[in-house]
């Protein structure tokens, strides 16, 4: 399936990645390639077939609701790229 | 010291023949010495390495040693490593020192073991050819102008070029076999949730699996032992006993029943390395196995299922850096939209972005069930015939790579034909089995690999059958030329 410039726009608004409009054609071109080459999927009949998440068809494990986690607060913060008195700084969001 | 293997440095370390710390300097002379025409490392941690040492060393002393005591490896740089810079080989981490240690290194230091640096990788272990990192390409020991595979291209290539003994790699879609095939080694990636994944970076989280990287069948089986596991703190880790696979290397070959499917060695397949396998599957046969035909039909879907199943999971789990947390942000955004964006549009590189926009795309509202939904359902179409498969075979065999090391460059613009580098590797991982490559030949000077594929924890199987097969050639003590003394 080809993929229309706005499209790929749209696509790079929700995965939240920025892309130079010089750039949206190389990223249509190499898109729509891959999505072609995924729609041999197609050439199948999987009506009945039960999609599978997991190899060994698990079930999600459940833990008892303790608290196992040390706290790290110093340890993160001070990876983190902005941070002041505790807290990580983002631009303002509220006006 | 650096031509020996992890059993022979074992042997040589209990022997009182060298202690660790003189094996760790050897080798991190040989890293300094040698790495600039290779690049697999990132980051060499040799004070670090040499404190290890110095402890083990002082370990065995008081009689407390294992056999994997004072002996070194290289862990592909996804691997958490407590206070060492951890870059999954992209700008994004390039500034990310782990505040954890994995599962994996936590369980090799514990076991003793000495770890010399973080190896060089495709950007978030997405490639086939180790070009895509953010530190540069990796280059195949065996010719520097050919790629060492990928994603674990840099562990590789270390121990291709005996830099170090042992690596660790991880494997969502063929990571760890098809680059110690191109390279000329033995890699396993274990049944999915043998090993944990805990502070391994997520790519695709239903198919990423760790394991070991060597030169033998035996030193796998040594290194597996110690790094597999139950872990509660990775959610689809496995609580199952693990067996002593040193012990089941003894089973050998006599008696096995080898399955060939007959879409394994269709068109696509290089012949020199159809030819390497062939004559691998002769000899297996010579040593008592019995060898049979078998299809599995769905193989020419497993790589589009993929392609979609892996970049929908790696949209999802890239979706964290977000440039506020930790990891690159951007300078002086204008607001938070514009703070993610750029720091995610300036923190990936080209395939890493490619892939989030992919999998984007085929979540998406009104996409879901043409793409994942679909995808899932032929995973298990792909996992059945390898069920049915089962009940006749005890193992199944064919080549790693349909082509040995690719000229660097060559297919770095060119995504599906990339892709098409792992069309025997990838049904492995949607199945979530057991597989493993060791070499088997050579095609014009270059490494070929033979890929065995084993049923759910089966992988004393395996390398029992590797370690017969090992015994039998010698393709896996080969050098590549000016990486011997």
């Amino acid at each position: 399936m080809a993929l229309e410039s706005g499209e790929v726009e749209k696509i790079a608004h929700l995965a939240r990645i920025a892309i130079r409009a010089q750039d949206v054609p190389e990223y249509r071109r190499n898109l729509s390639r891959i999505l072609e080459f995924v729609e041999q999927m197609n050439a199948v009949d999987t009506r009945d077939v039960e999609p599978m998440a997991h190899p060994l068809d698990a079930a999600q494990r459940l833990r008892p609701d303790e608290v196992t986690e040390t706290d790290r607060r110093e340890h993160f913060q001070a990876i983190a790229p902005r941070v002041d008195a505790g807290f990580y700084l983002v631009p303002k969001v509220i006006e | 010291m650096h031509e020996k293997t992890v059993a022979e440095l074992s042997a040589a370390l209990g022997a009182g023949e060298a202690s660790s710390e003189e094996i760790t300097r050897a080798l991190l002379a040989r890293v300094e010495r040698l790495d600039a025409r290779l690049n697999s490392f990132i980051t060499v941690t040799a004070e670090r390495a040499l404190e290890q040492a110095r402890t083990a060393d002082r370990r065995r002393a008081r009689g407390e040693a294992g056999p994997l005591t004072g002996i070194p490896i290289a862990y592909k740089d996804i691997f958490c490593t407590l206070g060492v810079r951890t870059s999954c080989g992209s700008r994004m981490l390039d500034n990310f020192t782990a505040p954890y240690e994995s599962a994996v290194t936590a369980r090799l230091e514990a076991a003793g073991m000495v770890m010399l640096g973080k190896t060089n990788m495709d950007e978030f272990a997405m490639g086939s050819s180790s070009e895509t990192s953010h530190y540069g390409p990796v280059r195949n020991p065996w010719d520097p102008q050919t790629v060492p595979g990928g994603s674990s291209g840099g562990s590789a290539a270390a121990v291709a070029a005996r830099l170090s003994p042992a690596a660790t790699g991880t494997d969502t879609g063929g990571s760890i076999r098809q680059p110690a095939a191109l390279c000329g080694i033995s890699g396993l990636k274990p049944t999915y949730g043998r090993v944990s994944r805990f502070g391994m970076i997520a790519f695709a989280s239903s198919l990423d699996q760790g394991g070991p990287m060597a030169r033998t069948a035996e030193d796998l089986a040594w290194l597996l032992g110690a790094m597999a596991g139950f872990d509660p703190r990775d959610s689809t880790s496995v609580d199952e006993p693990v067996p002593d696979y040193v012990a089941e290397l003894g089973r050998g070959i006599e008696g096995l029943r080898i399955g060939l499917p007959r879409e394994y060695f269709a068109e696509g397949l290089d012949p020199g390395v159809a030819r390497a396998v062939e004559e691998a599957v002769a000899e297996c046969r010579r040593l008592g196995a019995q060898v049979r035909e078998i299809s599995l039909p769905n193989t020419r879907l497993a790589v589009p299922a993929y392609y979609v199943i892996a970049p929908a999971e790696c949209s999802s789990n890239l979706s964290r850096y977000d440039g506020v947390r930790f990891g690159h942000r951007c300078e002086d955004p204008a607001d938070l939209e514009d703070l993610y964006k750029r720091s995610r549009s300036e923190g990936f590189g080209a395939e890493v972005k490619r892939r989030i926009l992919v999998g984007t795309y085929v979540l998406s509202a009104g996409y879901y069930e043409a793409y994942y939904r679909k995808a899932q359902q032929l995973r298990r179409l792909i996992r059945e015939d390898f069920r049915r498969a089962f009940e006749d075979v005890d193992v199944i065999m064919g080549p790693t790579s349909p082509s040995a090391a690719f000229r660097l460059g060559e297919r770095l613009d060119d995504p599906v034909t990339m892709y098409l580098s792992d069309i025997y590797t990838i049904a492995v991982n949607l199945a979530g089995l057991p597989a493993l490559s060791i070499p088997c030949g050579f095609v014009d000077g270059l490494p070929a690999g033979l890929h065995v594929i084993g049923d759910y924890f089966q992988e004393g199987r395996l390398l029992a059958l590797a370690h017969r097969y090992q015994q039998a050639t010698d393709w896996h003590r080969r050098v590549p030329a000016g990486f011997g003394a």
